[in-house]
């Protein structure tokens, strides 16, 4: 085993940003055949040095070695020259166009007999279309040529790229956090088909925050953390604990702590929502169901299945076309979000950036987004700056937020830091009846998300109702008391989290039957 | 306790200090660079740019009656500044200053001179002064709404509506000072209003100098916007639909009726830019009258970060030029337009902030000039 040759040899990458030092002298290596996990926190440094490898950044020093060569990469097509092909968290796929066209974008094939001829020739498809059914034939990456991609299943997108790089004759292949989208049925079949590569002779680069993924596919584990390289192990010397604690830097505890719940009063009753996207489509179709004062329910589920449109719903951000909305006995249906906040809801937003922030805004601004007009912040249309300020610092105490100063912007703060100004705003607020948390923990590091269950649950023990959605399967089954799943904006089922498998919500996430009655 | 209080106090400072320091340094160094190059081509075209700016500054700054002069200048870009950066603060663009502008001079200038004829009585200054003023400060508030409320409820690109509403205003203002409002005295051939009344105009500070009570007036309400935008929670509602709008409607912000106010309000400013040029200079409205404050608004408030304070320089700073650029002429024989060439650099340098930073090694911050979301954004 390492014995086989070396594919990819970076040493001493150092990478500077304003303020940061993302990569600091790291090594990094890549054998033949192998699958090279790299393991790291959001913000330790692993999709720099994959930048650095993919031509996207420029190294401030360290070399690069592909196949023995020494390279300056300088931009994605010398990589792509050079065999390295890099699937993307995020697919850098046209929805609009078919399979065959997105492979060949940016690689189509030129039969011009000299550069002089015309350039407006016809795109060759058929070729390309007869070599992507070669090429999955040969890795077992089943895409249909024809289809177009925007009608594709994330992970079939997901198998699109890999073709794509194959297609570009890559043998090396990054893949950046590759299982963030995919059901845990469709985690299984990439990982069938990044073992039919190795075995074929790609090398394979998996970046990747979770610890089981990594012991079940990886030949060798390196773990970076804070731009630095920990160290390398195989998956056979380690466990997950060992590995958590090496990301972290001390030992976390990977279980929620929590006293058994004591459910009482319907605080949020909703009955046959329905809601439209923002393409129009029904993605919450026909949903009902209760949650408790002093219980946390979890909506487990894979990312589009009508969980977005539903928290928007919850919280008056989304017109809803039909059904009901209750919150403390209160009729909600087709209320305002300052209705919605007024009547104890407390939301944390899907994406915080976007909705839970404005980051031209410091600190203390943030910390009364939805209270600003209320005394003691806002008298007769006037803002209190004292009380913004006094109101700022005691929340940053209380909730361990990192901050230089209350007039720091809160573009400035790390992702966690954002978070917590969030969950400070929103679970400090007088009289909250209901959290409606979604991806409360998304891209956080170990610390936060910690930091941020043991708020949750505390408003859970103080009689507060918890909705929490999240695509994190093992964040919802820690979580919660009971857990629905949603599949195709319904709820397939509601069962108690303490008599259910993982394995079994994967499979009904996936949209697969229920055949035991609801709890 | 107190020494806590104490030693937050020059923090505050410090940290407002910083804060203008910080916002200050781009414009300063766009002016700066622009200077340069317009003074390279002065020389290019055989003048001598040293003597050209002396002369420059002479004729704005030099004298008393210089002075008098730019603040005249300075006052409608003050205003229709305000405007456009109140717009910009909500994410709105309003390239409309020019017609609101219009509307509200040709809304004063009716209540300046008919009003009395009438009510038939002469009104006190103290009625009429304001009456006239507000009926521009009105017209201009109606009139933006309009691109406001397409924009919030049709998601119509107030960019494009105001540029139409331009036309469409000053179309009616010509048709209406060429007839209606037209100024019947026999030897009148050219197309403006009647004079307003006495009582309508706004009275000059010092005997002999033209600048008049609309200067200060201008800085009051320079003071009332940054008051606000950044003491009130409405002004906080603004900024917030203007930074994040999906935040705002989060936070609960009603921010379509924001959206319509936020224009309304920047109309009203604009329109109070040609109220007071009637009521306190021109004493009438004029067809060309406004040789593109409306326009030239936009520079100012790109020049002056959008904030209140950084408008009423920039104000003064492109009144000034404006004001001395015929003495510069009348001593150097270069064209006055030599100014519109250093304005537009200056505009460019600002826009393209990229390009300073660059020239002078400063460091990217993060918080970039939020100026408008653009289509429907």
């Amino acid at each position: 085993m390492s014995e086989k040759k070396i594919v990819l040899d970076a040493r001493g990458i150092t990478k500077q940003f304003p303020g940061v030092l993302a990569n600091d002298l790291v090594d990094f290596d890549l054998r033949e055949g192998e699958v090279h996990a790299l393991l790291g926190e959001n913000g330790a440094g692993k999709s720099t040095l994959m930048n650095v490898l993919y031509g996207l950044y420029k190294a401030d020093s360290g070399e690069v070695k592909v196949n023995g060569e020494n390279l300056i990469l300088s931009s994605p097509r010398d990589a792509i020259y050079k065999g390295i092909g890099m699937v993307h968290q995020h697919f850098m796929l046209v929805p609009v166009f078919s399979v065959t066209e997105n492979i060949m974008l940016g690689a189509e094939t030129d039969h011009r007999a000299t550069p002089n001829e015309s350039p407006l020739v016809k795109l060759d498809r058929k070729e390309v279309a007869q070599k992507v059914k070669s090429l999955s034939q040969q890795y077992g990456l089943e895409v249909e040529p024809a289809a177009i991609v925007g009608d594709l299943p994330v992970g079939v997108q997901q198998r699109v790229e890999i073709v794509k790089a194959l297609y570009r004759n890559a043998n090396i292949l990054i893949l950046d956090e590759p299982t963030a989208v995919l059901t845990p049925q469709e985690a299984d079949d990439l990982f069938r088909i990044v073992h039919e590569l190795t075995t074929r002779g790609v090398s394979i680069v998996f970046i990747t925050h979770k610890l089981k993924e990594v012991l079940a596919i990886a030949d060798r584990i390196t773990v970076m953390r804070g731009g630095k390289v920990v160290g390398t192990t195989t998956p056979q010397e380690t466990d997950e604990h060992q590995l958590a604690a090496m990301m972290v830097g001390r030992d976390v505890i990977l279980t929620v702590e929590k006293e058994v719940a004591h459910p009482a009063d319907d605080v949020l009753l909703v009955e046959k929502l329905r809601v439209r996207d923002v393409r129009d489509i029904e993605t919450v179709r026909g949903v009902s169901f209760t949650v408790r004062a002093g219980e946390i329910l979890g909506i487990a589920g894979v990312q589009g299945n009508g969980q977005t449109e539903l928290a928007e719903a919850l919280t008056g951000l989304r017109r809803i076309e039909g059904g009901t909305i209750q919150l403390a006995e209160k009729n909600l249906t087709g209320k305002t979000p300052r209705i919605f906040t007024e009547s104890g809801l407390a939301h944390i937003p899907e994406d915080r950036q976007r909705h839970g922030l404005v980051l031209g805004y410091t600190v203390a601004d943030n910390m009364v987004l939805c209270d600003y007009y209320k005394a003691p912040f806002g008298v007769n249309g006037v803002l209190q700056q004292k009380a913004l300020d006094e109101n700022s610092r005691r929340l940053i105490q209380e909730y361990d937020v990192r901050t230089p100063s209350p007039y720091v912007s809160a573009g400035k703060l790390s992702g966690g830091n954002q978070q917590k100004v969030i969950v400070a705003r929103e679970l400090s607020r007088a009289n909250v009846k209901l959290v409606v948390a979604n991806q409360p923990t998304r891209g956080l590091d170990v610390g936060s998300i910690e930091y941020i269950h043991k708020e949750i649950i505390a408003m859970r023990d103080r009689g507060v109702a918890v909705l929490l959605i999240s695509a994190e399967l093992d964040e919802v089954m820690a979580l919660s008391d009971r857990i629905a799943v949603m599949y195709h904006g319904e709820i397939v089922t509601t069962v108690d989290a303490k008599s259910v498998t993982r394995e079994q919500l994967g499979l009904w996430m996936a949209g697969s039957k229920v055949q035991q009655p609801a709890a | 306790m107190q020494s806590a209080e104490e030693k937050q106090a020059p923090q505050g400072w410090k940290r407002i200090g910083r804060a203008i320091m910080d916002a200050a340094l781009v414009p300063v160094l766009a002016i700066f660079s622009a200077i340069i190059v317009g003074g390279v081509v002065i020389a290019v075209v055989g003048g001598n740019p040293f003597a050209a700016y002396l002369g420059l500054i002479q004729g704005a700054y030099g004298s008393t009656k210089a002075w008098s002069e730019t603040f005249v200048w300075a006052t409608p870009y003050i205003f229709a500044g305000l405007a456009v950066a109140l717009a910009f603060k909500g994410g709105l663009f309003n390239i409309g200053a020019e017609g609101q502008l219009a509307f509200g001079a040709v809304a004063t200038a009716w209540v300046g001179y008919a009003l009395p004829g009438m009510l038939g009585v002469e009104l006190p200054a103290i009625l009429h002064i304001p009456l006239a003023i507000g009926a521009g400060m009105l017209a201009g508030f109606l009139w933006a709404a309009i691109p406001g409320a397409l924009r919030a409820y049709a998601g119509g690109s107030e960019v494009i509506n105001t540029i139409m509403m331009n036309y469409i205003a000053l179309n009616i203002t010509s048709f209406l000072l060429n007839g209606p409002m037209k100024d019947n005295n026999p030897l009148n051939v050219i197309a403006r209003t009647p004079e307003i009344a006495e009582g309508a105009r706004i009275p000059v500070i010092f005997d002999g100098l033209r600048v008049h009570w609309g200067f200060p007036l201008a800085l009051i309400v320079a003071f009332l916007v940054w008051y606000l935008l950044w003491k009130t929670t409405f002004g906080f509602e603004i900024r917030t639909v203007g930074a994040n709008p999906d935040a705002a409607k989060y936070a609960g912000i009603n921010y379509k009726r924001v959206i319509v106010l936020t224009m309304a309000l920047s109309g009203l400013l604009a329109g109070l830019a040609g109220a007071v040029e009637v009521t306190g200079l021109n004493y009438r409205h004029e067809l060309g009258f406004s040789i593109g404050y409306g326009y030239d608004a936009i520079a100012i408030a790109l020049l002056g970060r959008t904030h209140p304070l950084g408008v009423v320089l920039a104000s003064i700073l492109f009144a000034g030029m404006r004001n001395g650029a015929t003495r510069m002429q009348f001593l150097t024989q270069i064209p006055v337009d030599i100014i519109s060439v250093i304005q537009a650099l200056i505009l460019l340098f600002v826009a393209a902030d990229a390009i300073v930073r660059y020239i002078y090694r400063i460091k990217a911050k993060e918080d970039r000039l939020v100026l408008t979301r653009g289509w429907g954004g």
